[in-house]
């Protein structure tokens, strides 16, 4: 297939390598232009064959040109993605959404996943790292065969503490547990996951934060008004203000 | 190559090409500059505005379809107050030409009070009234689905407004021509058509349907067709101008519909899968022109339909 040229924010990038690293979750490795991405918790809007409409992926590392995103199998689209081979073209709108506030004053960071929203972490983690700081991280999952990028978060000399539900791994219970348990010292929290697991932090933790939201999305970049959040400052399109927002932005109904 | 002529006229506004981002699916347009320069359009339809703020429908909003999508996000927008005063003046500096200024309401009152408004804003070269939302006044059927109704409301906005009128038409009617008949015998300057066909997705996990509204409007590639054939059927029977809208992608299904009657041409969805999709099209227009032998798109509005 002939490569289309690649224009600000809509990008094709050639497929490195595409495998399961656990139970339902699957790592893609692209390689192309990744100079749209402006802050750790960005996302992509990733064209799936046979597919009308794009799927929205956060972006789990980004290392000069090699883009790493990291999926779990859950339906129809991501499960056409599960299929993509070494040297296929990858169209991607990049560049996608706020991304974590890395300005924020923080000494002593907590970062917080969920699921496959742990992705977006790792990217955050380094940049916290660059900056001299060390995160306490924490993640939860269902369990022992669901656990992603543990290994690349101590790879980095951070203390990561696990938590699933079946406790077949780390602390039994949800990461909140995890966190009551190891009591960790921290002024700050970055967290993306689950939105029960989001309101679960923000009601129990005193420290302020950010958190990372997931949504049905169309566009991906703020025309549709198919994700839309109300927050303290009215209606905000979660792709486009988001999907980051500060803890007290948001409103728990 | 030749210069190909692709500028249109629609009740003596003139576009330089017939390309117009459908109303819902380029937001207020000023998000889309960051992508391409904005004044290549024909024109730019905003996302629809009602006479008070509305928040829209909850989440989800939207559900994947075979070539294409449902969506149902409710008519959310700041109110036309809000959008005169703040969003028409922030798509002004990166869009200089007369927009298409997309207007509903759920009662006749409300339907003409924001036309007046939107009619003073300097920025609106046209008026496009969505009567696809339902009829508060006449039990919460859409307005769109009786003739009776269309009359009314055109005939009614017609009184206070300055601008070229023109009529949004629902697909889901038993004859939509006798409703194009009915809003171009009530005064209006042109009609658009068509808006989404309502559907519904259900989730087989939680056998529940996947939009929180239960039903949708269908848009897309897959309704192209639809929107073809009622086009030509109307433009068979008004003399009015048509624009064409619905499952737009390319520049033939720009030249194809302007070949069933269409004047101009919205293009929507394709607009949320590829932001450069009006850019593509217009970019694309001129070859095709010259491939089919077009001088000037003007020639061909209408060209398929009966002599």
């Amino acid at each position: 297939m002939k490569m289309k040229a690649d224009r600000h924010k809509h990008r094709f990038f050639r497929v490195v390598s595409n495998r399961k690293v656990a139970a339902k979750t699957w790592e893609l490795a692209l390689e192309g232009d990744t100079s749209d991405f402006t802050a750790p918790g960005q996302f992509v809007n990733i064209a799936v064959a046979g597919k009308y409409l794009r799927r929205p992926i956060s972006v789990c590392d980004i290392s000069g040109s090699r883009l790493t995103l990291l999926y779990d199998v859950v339906g129809e689209g991501t499960e056409v993605m599960s299929e993509m081979k070494p040297g296929d073209t990858a169209d991607v709108l990049t560049g996608l959404g706020n991304g974590f506030n890395l300005a924020v004053k923080t000494e002593k960071p907590l970062l917080v996943g969920g699921g496959i929203g742990c992705a977006p972490l790792l990217m955050l983690a380094r940049s916290l790292c660059r900056e001299g700081k060390r995160p306490v991280v924490v993640l939860g999952f269902n369990t022992a065969a669901d656990v992603v990028l543990k290994k690349e978060f101590e790879d980095m000399g951070l203390d990561v503490y696990v938590s699933t539900a079946d406790g077949s791994e780390g602390t039994r219970g949800f990461v909140t547990d995890a966190i009551a348990e190891k009591n960790p010292d921290f002024d700050y929290f970055y967290t993306c996951g689950p939105l029960p697991m989001l309101r679960a932090l923000c009601e129990r933790l005193a420290q302020p934060g950010e958190l990372s939201l997931e949504s049905r999305m169309a566009c991906g970049f703020g025309i549709c008004m198919c994700c839309v959040l109300e927050t303290r400052s009215g209606l905000k399109g979660i792709c486009k203000a988001g999907p980051v927002f500060p803890k007290d932005e948001l409103i728990w109904k | 190559m030749e210069m190909r002529d692709t500028s249109v006229s629609l009740s003596g506004v003139r576009l330089d090409n017939p390309v117009i981002p459908a109303s819902g699916c380029f937001g207020f347009g000023y998000v889309m500059s960051e992508y391409y320069d904005l004044d290549i359009l024909g024109s730019i339809s905003i996302k629809g505005t009602t006479l008070s703020p509305r928040a829209g429908n909850p989440l989800p909003r939207v559900a994947e379809c075979p070539d294409g999508l449902i969506n149902s996000v409710g008519l959310q927008n700041p109110g036309v107050h809000k959008v005169v005063s703040e969003e028409l003046p922030k798509l002004r500096k990166v869009f200089h030409k007369p927009v298409v200024a997309n207007i509903s309401g759920f009662s006749v009152d409300e339907y003409v009070e924001a036309c007046r408004v939107i009619d003073g804003a300097e920025e609106v070269g046209i008026i496009e009234l969505n009567v696809s939302c339902p009829n508060v006044h006449g039990g919460g059927m859409s307005f769109g689905t009786q003739p009776e109704s269309v009359a009314e409301v055109v005939k009614a906005v017609k009184e206070v407004v300055t601008k070229p009128l023109y009529v949004k038409l629902t697909p889901n009617v038993t004859d939509i021509v006798k409703i194009a008949c009915a809003a171009e015998d009530a005064g209006a300057d042109g009609l658009c058509l068509i808006n989404t066909l309502l559907g519904m997705r259900i989730d087989t996990k939680t056998r529940r349907p996947v939009v929180a509204n239960k039903v949708g409007g269908f848009s897309g590639p897959a309704i192209f067709p639809v929107a073809v054939r009622m086009i030509w059927q109307v433009a068979s029977a008004v003399n009015i101008p048509v624009i064409g809208c619905g499952g737009v992608s390319t520049a033939d299904n720009v030249i194809e519909m302007m070949m069933a009657g269409a004047t101009a041409v919205e293009v929507g969805s394709a607009n949320l899968v590829n932001p450069y999709a009006c850019k593509d099209i217009i970019e694309a227009l001129p070859s095709r022109m010259e491939k089919l032998g077009i001088a000037s798109l003007s020639d061909i509005i209408g060209a398929a339909l009966p002599r």
